[in-house]
């Protein structure tokens, strides 16, 4: 059977192919390339590509291929590998953490050397202070933020209720947290854990949500140079001692790692009363969970700390002047208020820049869904994810010490004193 | 003449030699050319370094590691995949009922994609909401981490991986049983040799050839095959499912650091290499060929 609508559709969008191509050949087109990760639930290509249109319709001059590359690591590997074999990408959104090494791999140009007019340097100020410290180096920004996160608390009301505390109060502090936590672990009648009153991931990126422990207990993992670490300091010690409790102190989480691509789904199916997460996760939480949830900010200790997380848009050196205009254009596009409040109302990602919570559409958004503003609230206790040169490796050595200790293989001290100095080791040539 | 058939001869090898070079020899040489380099900063060029990239191999924890994982993982995998394999083979070629849906039904994990079964597994091992513990629960016996657990992730991997594999290796063995002689079957009843007896003189060595073919794929396999560890562990927890050839990506494409990679693929060539010789050396010689 012969679909009219469908066919009506495709006469238009013959229309609209020949009127573009009657437009291609009228003025040059200018085409990009951008790669970019997904690393949280949710149909977030969709969102991405539809921005993505209305750049163009906004912009008939530029043409631009965004390509979903997997997560933050294929993003990158996909990018760099397409600039080696001399495929065109003038811009890519990744890891916020790569910049150091990005740099040094000489892939990147930095965006004060593209901006040309006042207004667009005043542009560069118009973010969150927190979000950009991992995007500045040296105060030359390379890095603008987007798709960016910090961890926050989801807990599910519904259980604290039940378990007599009172929902409006999530836990402020790292004893709170043990003691709800414990009121929130329910036993079956074999005492085999039915519920657990908390789960903070330690797969995928354990170093993030130590990162948080550590900037609670008011510490920070480097320096922003990204040449020294401080995994030994005795305040990273204390924090890995207490992640380790709630698992075999106060038994409010289980033991061994905890995994990060299953847990949003544990906490929708009820199996733990608190998850420690991405804000990335918001929405897709949001439309999930059929009880009521809350989110908080992370548990204080001396203060309260988060890293912040997530991607940033960097503009490839490999690129000509045209390029980069309309790659500026591009980055310009995607973060504007508007953009970034739709962005943020989809995902749960942040609004980027403070006009962006100015918007009518988040401002009547966090107005009917408080939850959405913690993310921003908390960046005044924010502080940058681990980025150092040699990242990768730096990174993992932080990972292997963390997943040792919860996995009882090894004391905090040796496993962050172990760390610690294979990271000076590497990191002593910069 | 004589050397027109032998240029003849060359010329058909051609197309295959080329691809062989383009592909596999040349690519094996620039490998171990790279490990002899310290890795490149930013637009300078590389700086020779010796057998310093081996060095640091031989003192890297993490290495020595993934190469025990690894042994583990190929001595179990490869055996235990190979005797399921040749079980599955053995019933499904008997005359039983429904035996077109039960081989499909074994051959199936062979069909999905590595990534996309991992994906599933990863939520069987859900500990919380994972199907083996609740299976495990119908029997009153505590959940395992599994994943989580720097005892149970590599023997978790290893499950998977033999679920996968021995469909596969089942292929093989059917075929060659398909294509036994009946007559030798025949003949061994006349002589009332048993079952067993049949199947340890006569089945198991005429499928020998089979099982050296198949032998040398698994243990291949053992050590290519790491998709699931991007889904399933990444390699941890702390290094505890760490895997060779995951470890020369991490060091390739997170750690930015190709030469490292290259020196890990070396070792890794030269003991597929030595395997492989060592396989067809020592079996060949005691295979019966028709």
């Amino acid at each position: 059977m012969l679909d009219k609508g469908k066919l009506h559709k495709g006469k238009r969008l013959l229309a609209i192919a020949v009127t573009s191509l009657a437009a291609t050949a009228a003025q040059a087109q200018t085409e990009l390339t951008m790669y970019y990760p997904v690393s949280v639930g949710g149909p977030l290509t969709q969102v991405v590509d539809g921005m993505i249109e209305q750049f163009e319709q906004q912009n008939p001059d530029i043409d631009v291929n965004a390509i979903y590359a997997g997560n933050y690591n294929d993003a990158r590997m996909k990018a760099l590998a397409a600039l080696k074999s001399g495929e065109p990408a003038q811009l890519s959104v990744m890891f916020s953490i790569d910049v150091h090494e990005l740099k040094d791999l000489d892939a990147i140009v930095s965006f004060d050397d593209v901006v040309e007019t006042d207004e667009e340097r005043q542009w560069l100020d118009s973010f969150y202070p927190a979000l950009m410290e991992n995007g500045k180096v040296d105060g030359t920004t390379w890095g603008i933020p987007f798709q960016r996160s910090t961890i926050v608390m989801y807990y599910n009301k519904d259980m604290f209720r039940e378990a007599g505390l009172d929902p409006e109060h999530p836990p402020q502090n790292w004893d709170e947290l043990a003691e709800m936590g414990q009121k929130l672990v329910k036993k079956d009648a074999d005492g085999n854990v039915e519920r657990w009153g908390a789960m903070i991931p330690s797969t995928g990126y354990p170093y993030w949500m130590f990162g948080a422990l550590a900037k609670q207990n008011g510490a920070d993992l480097m320096n922003s140079a990204g040449n020294e670490t401080y995994f030994n300091k005795p305040e990273m010690v204390e924090a890995l001692q207490y992640w380790k409790d709630l698992g075999s102190k106060y038994n409010v989480m289980p033991e061994g790692t905890i995994e990060w691509g299953t847990l949003r789904q544990n906490f929708l199916e009820g199996k733990t009363a608190m998850m420690w997460h991405s804000t990335g996760n918001l929405t897709a939480v949001k439309n999930a969970a059929d009880f009521d949830f809350g989110v908080a900010f992370l548990p204080a200790h001396k203060n309260f700390g988060s890293p912040t997380g997530g991607g940033n848009f960097y503009l490839f050196k490999d690129a000509t002047p045209d390029e980069r205009r309309a790659a500026l254009k591009l980055v310009r596009f995607m973060t504007s208020p508007e953009q970034a409040a739709l962005w943020s109302k989809d995902t749960g990602y942040m609004g980027v820049s403070p006009a962006a919570y100015e918007t009518d559409i988040l401002k009547q958004y966090v107005a009917e869904f408080p939850p959405a503003a913690v993310a921003r609230d908390q960046l005044e206790y924010a502080t940058a994810e681990l980025s150092t040169h040699q990242s990768g490796r730096v990174r993992k050595l932080l990972d292997d010490a963390i997943q040792s200790v919860l996995n009882g293989q090894a004391e905090p001290q040796e496993a962050l004193d172990s760390a610690q100095n294979q990271a000076k080791r590497i990191l002593s040539r910069y | 003449m004589k050397r027109l058939s032998w240029l003849h001869a060359w010329l058909m090898l051609l197309p295959a030699l080329a691809m062989l070079m383009a592909f596999t020899h040349i690519p094996a040489l620039t490998t171990i050319w790279h490990s002899l380099f310290y890795p490149a900063r930013g637009s300078e060029p590389e700086e020779f370094a010796g057998l310093d990239n081996y060095r640091m191999m031989l003192d890297d924890d993490v290495f020595w590691q993934a190469l025990n994982n690894n042994l583990w993982y190929a001595l179990v995998t490869v055996p235990a995949s190979m005797v399921l394999a040749l079980a599955m083979a053995l019933w499904v070629n008997g005359k039983i009922r429904g035996r077109s849906a039960l081989r499909l039904a074994y051959f199936t994990p062979t069909m999905l994609p590595m990534i996309a079964v991992a994906n599933i597994w990863l939520f069987f091992y859900s500990p919380e909401i994972g199907l083996f513990n609740k299976v495990l629960g119908w029997f009153g016996v505590a959940g395992i981490n599994w994943l989580g657990d720097t005892d149970w992730a590599l023997p978790s991997l290893m499950l998977m991986t033999i679920w996968k594999e021995a469909g596969f290796f089942m292929i093989f063995y059917l075929a060659a049983l398909q294509a036994l002689d009946r007559d030798i079957y025949d003949a061994a009843a006349l002589e009332g040799a048993s079952r067993w007896y049949r199947f340890r003189r006569l089945t198991l060595p005429l499928l020998m050839p089979t099982t050296l073919f198949v032998l040398v794929n698994a243990v291949l396999n053992a050590f290519k095959l790491v998709d699931h560890l991007f889904i399933l562990t990444k390699g941890g927890p702390n290094n505890a499912s760490n895997l060779l050839l995951y470890y020369i990506y991490e060091n390739a494409f997170s750690f930015f650091d190709a030469n490292y990679a290259a020196t890990l693929t070396v070792v890794l060539l030269a003991m597929l290499i030595l395997l492989a010789l060592l396989q067809f050396g020592v079996l060949e010689r005691r295979i019966h060929y028709r």
